[in-house]
């Protein structure tokens, strides 16, 4: 088990040239299809989802369309394909693939790796394709032996004869397999008789990793690569008044300077030398389209929005009716600051434009959509552009967007040569489609009795979708702006309030600012989970109720969040007496078909605000879990991430743009910051969920449900600094 | 030219008199192991070990470096506690900063065979992760601690 063929050399190499049994599986509007490669001439047009190959060398090649960022992706996938095949894990090597329409994931109709979606995406059809290889090797060795295949097991990469004792490996098989026909309905194995699924197994992607052999898209180079930077604008709409094209093509190594949609570009022979050029241009840029943007009046445009009037994204009941006959009213406004995605491989592509083809070397997180663009840019059809998929050094949704392949076939373009364009840490965070700032207004009644009658709800964010799937706003409503607060009608995701509320009024305004977001870990589920916790929180203390009890009793119908609270409670010791000075805080949130319960146990200095995070307390329902191990530190990353957006993220404007740069002036969490965190998987039969992100929501809101527990004091607004939490402790 | 010694091996390298060590390592020398990251010093991405010391090689001069053992992830012995330790925790996710961290760490041990929980914490602040593996690096410090010991 290895992941050999991520290194240079493999890049290098060119295709496998497998000879054996290859399976692929195509997703038909009637149900997955498999096909031997035998007959893969007559598959196009179809859509195969997976592939394998089996070589007469007795290994396993599981190629993967999903990208690998960390996630774990490629390694859970192998698991199912190898579990079905009754592979040897020793024997299987893991690749990535390249863009075809076979990779495509059921649940986005894209090949692309975002929603936490993979492994709950392909796990059905990679189980048919490993069992439909199984049969396969099975008939094969049967027909050799005369023999019943009933009388044949498979079992680590071999086929045995139980009566005989003869065996033949899958590398004997794999040959006289290819010539059979696929079974279309292959048996499937019990979940009992599992050997890989559920188990934890070793990364393959950690040794390479850890030896610094993994190839990332900043590490891809071969002879005659050329190099392009840009100069991109300071502030949003900026154009250059002027430039010194001369002085930089003077520079030793800069061979042109040329304009491009996203800046001024500096082509070299090296990386030094582009940088220099760039230096030396001096470009003066006009003020740009919003000169007076800084923090304080982005904060403002925002809350001002929540005064306007809004498109109505869910209504259910008569929420004015139930507010006006509330013995007991709830109201207040959160807010959220933009966050930057800072994956630690600054954005970079590699590309080369030939007359005939076009190459994309790139660590992307949407190899359909890198095609696309690559092709549109490159002018040649979407079929002469490969995408070549480097490890990831960080996605987190930031990958998923495609403007950085945009400047790297612009260069190999200009160049007429293959150009890589590497970003400075620098233009990587001023030029960030950030996590989207928002702005939350909440009306809430209760009843003479504490219970929730009616919930009045308004948002005003930059739109997510405008750039990704802009078909999907209707009536100006941003559905994944509102992930959180309301998914997609008939989604089983779930993003989306999970609580029994009677009278439900949702609201959305698009801002219009100008700074671009993106998906961010969770999308909105993040920012929106902060406000709906908290505010719960709130509602639990106006009631005079238990946090915890306050949620379950609102959750008598949805069993997955249920369980997972009443876990975390035990596990955490909810209820039971803490020293002065700490506090307990609860919270819960459904996600890409995933709940999570956290539980954050903190201290607070009253003096001066300072605290501290002790603990935090996991409990997950993702269904299956699939790879456990993965689960847990999946999980513990999105904790910590959840922690930096609680603690320290907010994005810095001035002059009309971004003026935090670099990591001394935005600074995410460090080790010493990063409580204990124990992570409980809940025993769930229901179906499989998304496991990259759900971890993230609840971290923040339990955090500030702690605050308040220690100190009595509400924080509203992201991140809670010792300033915030002074201040409210002295409002009381 | 430049003249180094890096992972045990002399090399000398035709580049600019300006440029850091870490863009000779990559570009000139192809050790792509030590990562490019923040090119201020905050993050530890590219970090390496010179005269077995913990050091940034963004900032530092390649013309400074010359005459210094330079160690890199790539010549960190497989054997190496830390090496040994990450991968029987699993640190590892997206992995663009783990070399760097893991030279951290065989710093860090270099200099003190027996570090207390106050400095492994100092030392590890030193180093972004976005990935957020701080919790699973926590057990991979202490195995390699461990280790170390163990074999002196």
């Amino acid at each position: 088990m290895k992941n050999t063929l991520m290194t240079r050399r493999s890049f290098l190499k060119g295709s496998l040239a497998a000879t054996g049994l290859t399976i692929a599986v195509s997703a038909t509007p009637l149900g997955y299809r498999l096909l031997n490669a035998s007959q893969k001439d007559s598959i196009s047009g179809l859509n195969p989802n997976a592939w394998f190959a089996i070589t007469p060398d007795n290994k396993i090649t599981i190629t993967l369309g999903a990208s690998e960022m960390g996630q774990g992706t490629h390694t859970a996938l192998a698991m199912i394909v190898a579990d079905e095949l009754e592979a040897d894990w020793n024997q299987v090597e893991v690749r990535q693939g390249g863009a075809r329409k076979e990779y495509t994931n059921p649940i986005l109709h894209m090949q692309l790796a975002v929603a936490s979606a993979s492994v709950r995406g392909f796990y059905d059809i990679l189980r048919k394709a490993g069992a439909g290889g199984r049969a396969m090797l099975v008939e094969a060795a049967a027909l050799q032996w005369n023999v019943s295949p009933k009388e044949c097991q498979a079992l680590n990469s071999a086929v045995k004869h139980k009566k005989s004792g003869r065996s033949l490996t899958y590398g004997q098989l794999c040959l006289k397999a290819a010539e059979l026909q696929v079974p279309q309905d292959p048996p499937l194995k019990k979940e009992s008789d599992f050997r890989y699924i559920g188990k934890d197994l070793a990364r393959v992607d950690i040794p390479d990793k850890a030896n610094g052999k993994a190839v990332f898209g900043l590490d891809f180079a071969f002879d005659d690569m050329h190099y392009a930077v840009l100069a991109r604008p300071p502030a949003y709409g900026a154009k250059s008044i002027s430039f010194d094209q001369k002085a930089a093509e003077a520079v030793n190594g800069v061979l042109k300077v040329a304009p491009t949609p996203h800046g001024i570009a500096v082509c070299a022979v090296s990386l030094d030398a582009a940088w220099k050029g760039r230096e030396a241009l001096k470009v003066k840029w006009d003020q740009g389209t919003h000169p007076g943007l800084n923090n304080a009046s982005i904060e403002k445009s925002l809350l001002a929005d929540l005064d306007k009037p809004g498109s109505e994204a869910v209504k259910k009941g008569d929420v004015k009716k139930a507010l006006s006959e509330a013995s007991k009213k709830v109201k207040a406004t959160y807010f959220v600051p933009f966050v930057a995605h800072a994956t630690m491989e600054p954005m970079n592509c590699t590309a080369h434009v030939q007359k005939d083809r076009c190459d994309v070397w790139v660590p992307t997180q949407g190899q359909t959509v890198a095609q696309i663009v690559a092709s549109k840019v490159s002018g040649l059809p979407p079929e002469k552009v490969n995408i070549h998929t480097t490890y990831l050094g960080g996605g987190f949704g930031r990958r998923a967007t495609p403007d950085f392949i945009v400047d790297a076939v612009i260069a190999s373009k200009i160049l007429g040569k293959p150009a890589k364009v590497v970003w400075t840490r620098e233009e990587d965070m001023q030029h960030d489609q950030y996590r989207a700032a928002m702005s939350h207004r909440i009306e809430a009644g209760l009843d003479s009795q504490g219970q929730l009658i009616g919930w009045s709800h308004k948002a005003v964010s930059g739109s997510i979708m405008k750039d990704i799937a802009p078909d999907g706003i209707k009536n100006g409503v941003d559905i994944m702006s509102l992930w959180g607060l309301v998914d997609f009608p008939g989604s089983p995701d779930n993003n989306r309030i999970m609580y029994d509320i009677p009278n439900l009024y949702v609201e959305f305004l698009l801002s219009d600012l100008p700074i671009p977001v993106s998906p961010w870990r969770s999308v909105q589920n993040g920012p929106n989970a902060f406000v709906v916790e908290s505010f719960i929180d709130e509602l639990a203390h106006a009631a005079g109720k238990d946090p915890l009890e306050f949620r379950l009793k609102l959750l008598k119908n949805e069993m997955r969040p249920r369980r997972v609270l009443e876990t975390v409670a035990e596990k955490a010791g909810w209820g039971k007496p803490l020293p002065a000075g700490h506090g307990r805080g609860i919270a819960q949130h459904t996600c890409f078909g995933t709940s999570v319960a956290q539980v954050a146990e903190i201290s607070v200095n009253e003096k001066d605000g300072s605290f501290r995070v002790h603990r935090v307390v996991v409990a997950i329902d993702c269904g299956l879990a699939v790879a456990p191990f993965n689960i847990k530190t999946q999980v513990e990353g999105s904790v910590s991430m959840g922690l930096s957006t609680a603690l320290r993220e907010e994005v810095k404007f001035a002059n009309g743009g971004v003026s935090s740069a670099n990591f001394d002036d935005y600074s995410p969490i460090r080790l010493s910051e990063v409580p204990d965190i124990e992570v409980h998987i809940v025993k769930s039969k229901e179906a499989i969920g998304g496991i990259g992100e759900p971890g993230l929501p609840p971290t923040a809101p339990a955090v500030a449900n702690a605050v308040f527990n220690a100190t009595g004091a509400r924080v509203r607004r992201i991140p809670l600094t010792p300033d915030s939490v002074l201040a409210a402790i002295k409002k009381g | 030219m430049i003249s180094l010694m890096v992972n045990g091996k002399n090399y000398k390298v035709d580049a600019p008199k300006d440029i850091s060590l870490l863009w000779v390592l990559r570009d000139y020398l192809n050790l792509t192991g030590t990562k490019f990251s923040c090119g201020i010093g905050e993050c530890g991405s590219c970090t390496v070990l010179i005269n077995g010391e913990a050091q940034r090689s963004c900032t530092i001069n390649a013309e400074d470096a010359q005459g210094a053992d330079i160690t890199t992830i790539e010549g960190l012995p497989e054997n190496h506690p830390v090496k040994r330790a990450w991968i029987q925790e699993q640190v590892v996710q997206c992995g663009y900063c783990q070399p760097g961290v893991m030279m951290q760490v065989a710093g860090l041990l270099s200099e003190n065979k027996k570090p207390d929980a106050n400095q492994i914490l100092d030392s590890m602040d030193d180093v972004i992760c976005r990935c957020g593996t701080y919790h699973r690096m926590k057990r991979g410090v202490k195995t390699a601690v461990e280790i170390a010991r163990k074999e002196g």
